[in-house]
């Protein structure tokens, strides 16, 4: 276990991710990167927080149902990630692919203590973690990201709103406070993480050149996988033996 | 009445409870030893001394019995992910039975406690300390009554129950043998030994289950007396 209490199992792939309150840009951002990494060649997979077919069904039965409390909260969503790491994430690191996360265990230490998790708890929880290869996190002022995001969706949903914690009965206000303690938590993971703090209020072009400089200090040397490459080798080690073979049944 | 404590950091929302009035009692032990029957009965016992009694056990949470059920049907379901399955449904059972039942004076009776959960995930791999914090967000209980048996007396009762081995309670998916009796008593000895480390850590009361139903019946009275007169 390291430091910070994330996983230190090394891997051969590289895992980035993004991370910060909605409206930050984040997501447009990887999906960027994505393409750019495609365009590139290298193998990439993408994993999006809460999207565990496991654990879809249980999620949003609590969530329509209202049934989840802090505690419930963030297990269920650790449960999420759990599957994410075991049949998604880890795997793909093992093969030595890039993967990219929109979101990661730190969107956990930020919302689950703003509900009122312990941060020490929580931070146990995520354990089984893998340790990102860089984790970006875009700052965004709470009222430019609060623009962004009810000009796009008046109607806030009830735990993206906080309101199960009843910081206040008007959704809006609700929310306010809630993603004002969720910034809070960022910002005091960005030295305890050792986050990659990126500037949202920049233009897209500016942020997205600024992470592919970053991202292209750390990727793999080949774009093909160790794997693919080592059977490529053991291919071309066979022709040669079979063309030694050759030369020397001609020879004789 | 007295404060609930917990075995870890609790959030605030469990922290700011309040005084409760009722008792936590919990029934451990491996499978097939005889817990449900038990607590059946104590519950009518209880209940006809005028004690108004919760029973409460492991995925029957209205949150995530049905998920960890229809999960458990693939054969996708990693091990951590199991794990951290259970203990949501292990939350919402303490946030939504457990806790209200002894802010209300209820005398909850539970089978099994994080304690199988800790030892079916350590058996499966789990760090013993990371899962010991991941249900840190449990009340300790007023008692822990486990019922103690050998691996050779489990395999009668699991063979006398006409059931036999099944594939959970046999570990098949850890595949401790070649076939499923002796990946039962692989599996069911593995958790015995965690059952054995938690005794003193826990405070467990051991009750020989090795014995007939009623002489188990009348230690668990006995003993469920014995919490109850330090109310």
């Amino acid at each position: 276990m390291s430091l910070n209490g994330l996983s230190d199992q090394k891997y051969p792939g590289r895992l980035f991710c993004v991370e910060g309150i909605d409206g930050s840009g984040k997501s447009t951002q990887l999906a960027l990167l994505h393409e750019w990494l495609k365009s590139e060649g290298y193998a990439v997979k993408f994993s999006e927080w809460n999207s565990s077919p496991l654990v879809r069904n249980t999620t949003s039965r609590g969530k329509k149902k209202q049934l989840l409390t802090p505690t419930t909260f963030s297990l269920i969503h650790a449960t999420d990630f759990a599957d994410r790491i075991e049949h998604e994430i880890i795997p793909f690191l093992k093969a030595g692919a890039i993967v990219l996360c929109d979101r990661y265990a730190f969107t956990a230490f930020a919302r689950d203590v703003a509900r009122g998790v312990s941060r020490r708890w929580v931070r146990q929880l995520y354990r089984f973690a893998a340790t990102p290869t860089v984790a970006f996190y875009f700052r965004v002022p709470l009222d430019v990201a609060l623009d962004r995001i009810v000009m796009g969706r008046p109607d806030l949903k009830y735990y993206e709103a906080g309101l199960d914690i009843r910081l206040s009965n008007d959704p809006l206000e609700s929310f306010k406070l809630f993603q004002a303690r969720i910034v809070d938590e960022y910002e005091l993971m960005v030295d305890e993480f050792n986050l990659t703090v990126m500037d949202a209020t920049k233009t897209i072009e500016d942020q997205q050149r600024q992470m592919r400089s970053i991202v292209k200090k750390y990727l793999p040397r080949h774009r093909r996988l160790a794997g693919a490459k080592q059977d490529r080798e053991l291919k071309s080690e066979a022709k040669e033996q079979k063309s030694d073979a050759k030369a020397e049944q001609k020879s004789a | 009445m007295k404060k609930l404590s917990f075995y870890g950091d609790a959030p605030t929302n469990l922290q700011n409870v309040g005084e409760i009035r009722g008792k936590l009692i919990v029934v451990e032990g491996p499978d097939k030893v005889g817990r449900s029957t038990h607590i059946a009965e104590l519950k009518r016992w209880l209940e006809n001394r005028g004690s108004a009694v919760i029973e409460t056990g492991f995925t029957r949470s209205a949150l995530a019995g049905k998920g960890i059920k229809q999960a458990k049907q693939g054969h996708t379901l990693g091990s951590v992910t199991l794990f951290l399955y259970y203990a949501t449904d292990f939350a919402d059972i303490v946030e939504g039975q457990i806790i209200p039942g002894l802010r209300s004076g209820y005398i909850i009776l539970a089978d099994r406690y994080i304690y199988s959960a800790i030892a079916r995930a350590v058996v499966r791999g789990a760090d013993p300390q990371w899962i010991r914090e991941v249900y840190g967000f449990a009340p300790v209980p007023d008692a822990v009554l486990y019922l103690n048996i050998g691996v050779n007396g489990l395999i009668e009762r699991t063979i006398n129950s006409g059931t036999g081995f099944n594939y959970w309670e046999s570990g098949m998916d850890l595949r401790l043998g070649n076939d499923m009796f002796d990946s039962f008593k692989e599996y069911q000895s593995r958790v015995l030994n965690q059952f054995e480390g938690m005794t003193n850590e826990y405070g467990f009361q051991v009750i020989d289950a090795d014995r007939p139903a009623d002489e188990v019946a009348d230690d668990l009275r006995t003993a469920i007396d014995g919490v109850l007169s330090l109310a």
